[in-house]
């Protein structure tokens, strides 16, 4: 029977100009899975190490149930020995010359208990392999007892460095579905570090987006995914329809001149007349003007294209479309396969959307 | 006629060696492996020049060393009343010299292979280093120690330059299978030379044949 106490939450904060360079700051509360993501090199695994107390930062503080782990100030650092957390490396980093069974009693702060050897390998569905030694195991499988394996010590955090990279694509999505259920069942503090943003958004309650060892910005998938705060940001998280323009002051209100256009935006705070913004505007949010019935908001922005490019993926078709009478400007929508056959798009054809104001999201710089 | 009594100084020569190098290798090796320090190169070499010294150089400064006039062996004299040079203490104390890059090499190569992540996983799963080096760290570099002790034995077993710039050849003290042999060929006693040759023959592929088999059955475990 896993036992698991009661967990507050963890504060990372930590600064380094050593290489490699640190700047990070975030939070992450008991049962949430915080996805740290950002190019590779960009600092995500030495965050995840200072937490383990693999690395070590110059300065900062890294608390863990109200007890700081590391704390430049006061001058405490615990060993990885006294920090409870639970690491899944990318290579699994499994023992191979134990079996299953003994590479999960070995983290067990209690190495005799065979049921919760028992216990752990039917949460991670690999009931009756505990013998096994992991070159007999697939990586999905190795996967798996390096996530038991990790469970096994009641961490107080959770810690997951790209556990996904090494296996195809199939098992990933089951071992997407399954890290999903079992975490319903976990309490601690998840953090998860990845390259992939769709996986991210896909598993994480929360993404820090990381870049040169600096964390630029907390949010919510969603939030971090549609409203980035600047556009570098917006470029780290590969938005796409991001463009540059002007805000211009019309009767109390902003607009935003872009190449010949003027469109009309939402209630805008802390810019300036005239500023020049980065904007962007999700693809999903593109909005058809339909042939055959005439939708509301065809009068918001409207802009008209030929196509380009089609592309349909599970069910959802994604169209260029070369803005009229502008070089180089490609606009991304995307919508239902059975709109864009209803609609007969097909390359070469001149159509109107309409960039919503409400979609539009206007960043700095 | 087979010179059992020099078989018997040689095997008895051969095991101590190993049994002494087995800890100071490991020591040695593991040092070598895990931490970084100034001069660990200067380190690394002075442990393999005795493999490419020769055996009569390396056994001429042995030898001076373990002179009366010398720290070491007028200590030696002091404390038990006996010459250094020429018995079978200074003989062990030289193979110790020569056979350590032979148990040092296999050992701090197989403790390298190991993964960094496996021990870091030790320490996230609460094991001391003590004990991830018990239960992790010696059990996958298990091949390279086999390794070392094999080799080790065999060369101490067959070592013919140093052994007579040190030992001489004082029958039942220093008279090792290999200065039997030469002293045989010497006396044109062809026949002992040959069924003293043979046994070391013998002994040395057999030796090299169980380290082979024993790597191919265990290299499995060092891949990740």
């Amino acid at each position: 029977m896993v036992i698991y106490y009661g967990y507050e939450m963890l504060e990372v904060l930590l600064t380094d100009s050593r290489q490699p360079q640190l700047n990070v700051d975030f939070t992450c509360a008991p049962g949430e899975l915080l996805a740290l993501v950002g190019p590779s090199g960009a600092g995500k695994s030495t965050a995840l190490r200072c937490i383990a107390g693999l690395h070590t930062a110059s300065q900062g503080v890294i608390r863990s149930n109200q007890i700081d782990w590391f704390n430049s100030t006061n001058k405490v650092s615990l060993t990885p020995q006294q920090r409870r957390v639970g690491f899944v490396f990318q290579s699994y980093a499994l023992f191979p010359h134990l079996t299953v069974a003994e590479n999960i009693q070995l983290a067990s702060a209690d190495n005799t208990d065979a049921t919760m050897t028992d216990t752990l390998l039917s949460k991670v569905r690999l009931h009756g392999l505990g013998q096994r030694y992991p070159h007999q195991l697939s990586g999905g499988q190795q996967q798996r007892v390096a996530l038991a394996r990790a469970l096994a010590r009641n961490p107080e955090v959770l810690l997951l460095d790209e556990p996904f990279s090494a296996v195809d694509k199939v098992t990933r999505r089951k071992l997407y579905l399954e890290l999903n259920s079992l975490r319903r069942e976990l309490e601690m503090p998840i953090i998860l570090v990845t390259h992939d943003l769709d996986e991210a958004a896909m598993l994480a309650d929360t993404m820090v987006v990381i870049h040169h060892g600096t964390t630029l910005q907390q949010g919510e998938p969603d939030q971090l995914l549609h409203h980035p705060n600047t556009a570098d940001i917006a470029k780290l998280v590969d938005v796409r329809n991001l463009f540059t323009g002007q805000l211009l002051q019309q009767d109390g209100r902003y607009c935003l001149a872009w190449h010949d256009f003027i469109l009309d935006l939402d209630e805008l705070t802390n810019f300036e007349d005239q500023q020049v913004i980065s904007w962007t505007i999700p693809p999903s949010k593109v909005i058809l003007h339909q042939r055959v019935r005439p939708s509301r908001g065809e009068h918001e922005n409207p802009i008209s294209g030929t196509i380009t490019e089609m592309l349909t993926l599970r069910g959802i078709t994604t169209v260029l479309i070369a803005v009229s009478d502008m070089d180089d400007v490609i606009i991304q929508m995307d919508v239902s396969e059975h709109v864009a056959v209803r609609n007969a798009l097909q390359t070469g054809q001149t159509i109107t959307v309409s960039l919503i104001a409400t979609a539009i999201h206007i960043m700095p710089g | 006629m087979m010179d059992w009594q020099a078989l018997a100084i040689s095997l008895k020569l051969a095991t101590f060696t190993c049994l002494t190098l087995l800890p100071i290798g490991l020591l040695i090796a593991y040092l070598l492996a895990r931490s970084q320090f100034v001069g660990r190169g200067l380190c690394e070499a002075l442990i393999t020049l005795p493999l490419v010294l020769p055996p009569t150089v390396l056994g001429y400064f042995l030898l001076v060393s373990m002179d009366q006039n010398s720290f070491l062996g007028s200590s030696f004299v002091s404390l038990t009343g006996q010459n250094l040079a020429f018995s079978f203490v200074g003989l062990w104390l030289a193979s110790l010299i020569y056979s350590l890059p032979f148990a040092v090499q296999p050992m701090l190569r197989s403790l390298e292979q190991i993964a960094p992540e496996l021990r870091e996983m030790a320490w996230c799963s609460g094991l001391s280093k003590w004990k991830t080096f018990l239960k992790i760290e010696l059990p996958l570099a298990w091949p390279g120690i086999i390794t070392a002790m094999v080799l080790t034995f065999s060369h101490t077993l067959g070592e013919f330059g140093v052994v007579l710039m040190i030992g001489g050849n004082i029958a039942g003290e220093t008279r090792t299978l290999s200065i039997a042999i030469y002293d045989s060929v010497l006396a044109f006693e062809h026949e002992q030379a040959q069924m003293m040759s043979l046994t070391l023959l013998a002994i040395a592929l057999v030796t090299i044949t169980v380290v082979y088999t024993f790597n191919r059955r265990h290299g499995h475990l060092l891949r990740l």
